[in-house]
């Protein structure tokens, strides 16, 4: 097995990141953390990458304890953090020759295996440039040559493309297919962007350390029916009464907007505004949505939390 | 763990090397200390060990206040995050930084005929010997300090806090037999004194304590400061911001 999270629970002082959390991972793929800040994406990340260690439950990488063995974990992953840490006064293939040093390569395979990172990356021409004069993009790209020079079997990858303009994201993601293409390396990324969560094979959100959903997008998507209605109304708490006392679709209130499941939404839309004369402001449908999905199963854990 | 350590050391000097005001600014000021008190009482040779360790302990425990700044840019989260061994990072930070200290501290040893001291081959030798062993020191202490605290600023003050005390306790400014037994207590708690006596061992001037005794407390200071470095790194809980 890859990975396995058995019941971590981790709290700072009173706060709880993550609550009898448990995940397993097989195969090779993309696997996405999506959820608000504050969720529990970059603790578990931590825990993953043995930066720190579990305050109750166990987390295996390849099979080996992180708390017992973090030596043998690190040997066999990598990591992109959310920040920098190449050196700014070293160039990219002074960076990446000290990294894989750390990882007790040297000589010719060191040399050999910076050369294909830089190759692979697209910044093998700019090898040469120093830390401190790298775009964004170029940044990130010399950060994930640096992770691959050990060869990981895991990729770990906290919220990789903050701060990157959308064709700087694009490129980042690119990489990261191509990787899992070309050297089926298990990938595990931290994103609270729901369109990146998109490219990713299976999905696991989270909210207040609990996992709320798991699924590929498409599966996630596929649990809201039909399509979704975006209603904004004059007050949204009496549109809410109406519409649960008349109709019998899912309708959920979130920020002051009403979000109505419906099979056949165009023929829902003018019986809903007939419904409230004079209430609604706004009306809108369209397919669901990472966003949507979200929004249901977050919706019903604060539900259960009122009951 | 050697490679790490290599590497590591490597490190500080290109970085030391393209950060060029580094280059330009250090062992001006120790010299001029020495210099204008020297002149003041008249005896060069009096105040010229201590003027070197002053030099060096300086610029020993502040080389290491990279390491703040490889917390604070992350360089040191993608270390931790390798299975480079903890001593190879402790060792390769320490003795980057002090070979730094040492070479800097190097320069007053074209003022030996000003000072008016004669050590002789082997007596500059053992100096070199005992600056590398005062530079170890004082970086292990630098990044001690380092990290564990927060900003360059907090740095700044605990060392200083720190070291002008050790300095002035070393046998530096006044000597070990002519001060009063409590103050002999304190002297013999810092092993910046075994190194002033060692220091003076090799420069021919009379010392308060043996070789043996002054390099076995300096080399046991080293080592215990070392392990603590160890230790603390050790612990995989570290903050990364």
């Amino acid at each position: 097995m890859l990975l396995a999270v058995e019941n971590v629970t981790h709290r700072y002082g009173s706060l709880v990141a993550l609550d009898q959390f448990t995940m397993h991972l097989n195969r090779r793929e993309i696997v996405g953390l999506l959820g608000p800040n504050g969720s529990g994406k970059s603790t578990l990340l931590r825990l993953l990458s043995t930066q720190t260690k579990p305050q109750s439950g166990k987390v295996e990488v390849c099979g080996f304890d992180t708390a017992k063995h973090p030596q043998a974990v690190r040997a066999r992953i990598g990591v992109v953090f959310q920040t920098q840490t190449l050196d700014k006064l070293l160039t990219i293939e002074e960076n990446l020759l000290a990294c894989g040093a750390f990882y007790g390569l040297s000589g010719r395979i060191l040399h050999e295996r910076v050369r294909q990172a830089m190759y692979q990356l697209g910044i093998w021409d700019r090898r040469a440039d120093l830390g401190k004069n790298l775009s964004g993009g170029l940044q990130r790209r010399a950060e994930i040559a640096r992770a691959l020079l050990h060869e990981p079997q895991m990729l770990i990858l906290d919220e990789p493309t903050t701060g990157l303009d959308p064709v700087a994201r694009d490129e980042f993601w690119k990489a990261i297919e191509e990787l899992r293409e070309k050297r089926s390396t298990a990938i595990i990324v931290s994103t609270h962007l729901y369109e990146e969560a998109e490219r990713c094979d299976t999905l696991i959100l989270l909210d207040k350390g609990h996992r709320v959903a798991e699924g590929s997008p498409s599966d996630l998507k596929a649990t809201i029916g039909g399509q979704v209605i975006e209603l904004k109304a004059r007050n949204p708490e009496a549109a809410l009464l109406i519409l649960q006392e008349n109709f019998s679709m899912p309708v959920r209130l979130v920020d002051g907007v009403l979000w109505v499941e419906s099979e056949q939404a165009h023929l829902m839309i003018p019986r809903l505004v007939d419904a409230m004369p004079g209430e609604v402001l706004s009306i809108g449908l369209h397919q669901p949505t990472l966003a949507d999905v979200f929004r249901k199963v977050t919706s019903k854990t604060s539900m259960a939390v009122h009951a | 763990m050697m490679l790490t350590a290599a590497v590591l050391a490597k490190r500080e000097l290109i970085k030391f090397w393209r950060e060029k005001a580094r280059v330009a600014g250090f062992a001006a000021a120790p010299l001029l200390f020495w210099f204008v008190v020297s002149a003041g009482f008249n005896d060069f040779a009096r105040f010229y060990g201590g003027s070197i360790a002053l030099a060096l302990m300086f610029s020993a425990v502040f080389s290491n206040m990279t390491l703040i700044d490889d917390r604070k840019e992350g360089f040191l989260a993608g270390v931790l995050v390798t299975p480079a061994p903890r001593s190879g990072i402790v060792l390769g930070k320490v003795l980057g930084a002090a070979l730094l200290a040492w070479l800097q501290s190097l320069i007053f040893l074209f003022f030996l005929p000003v000072a008016g001291l004669k050590p002789g081959f082997f007596g500059v030798l053992g100096c070199l010997g005992v600056l590398a062993l005062i530079a170890i020191l004082f970086t292990l202490v630098g990044f001690l300090c380092a990290w564990k605290m927060p900003s360059t600023q907090a740095f700044h003050g605990v060392v200083n806090m720190l070291l002008m005390p050790m300095w002035m306790l070393s046998g530096s400014l006044f000597r070990y037999e002519e001060a009063h037994p409590g103050m002999q207590m304190a002297m013999r708690l810092n092993p910046m004194t075994y190194a002033i006596s060692l220091l003076n061992q090799c420069l021919g001037i009379e010392a308060a304590f043996s070789v043996g005794l002054s390099l076995a407390l300096l080399a046991g200071w080293t080592l215990a400061l070392f392990a603590l470095a160890l230790a603390w790194v050790g612990r995989s809980d570290y903050a990364t911001t």
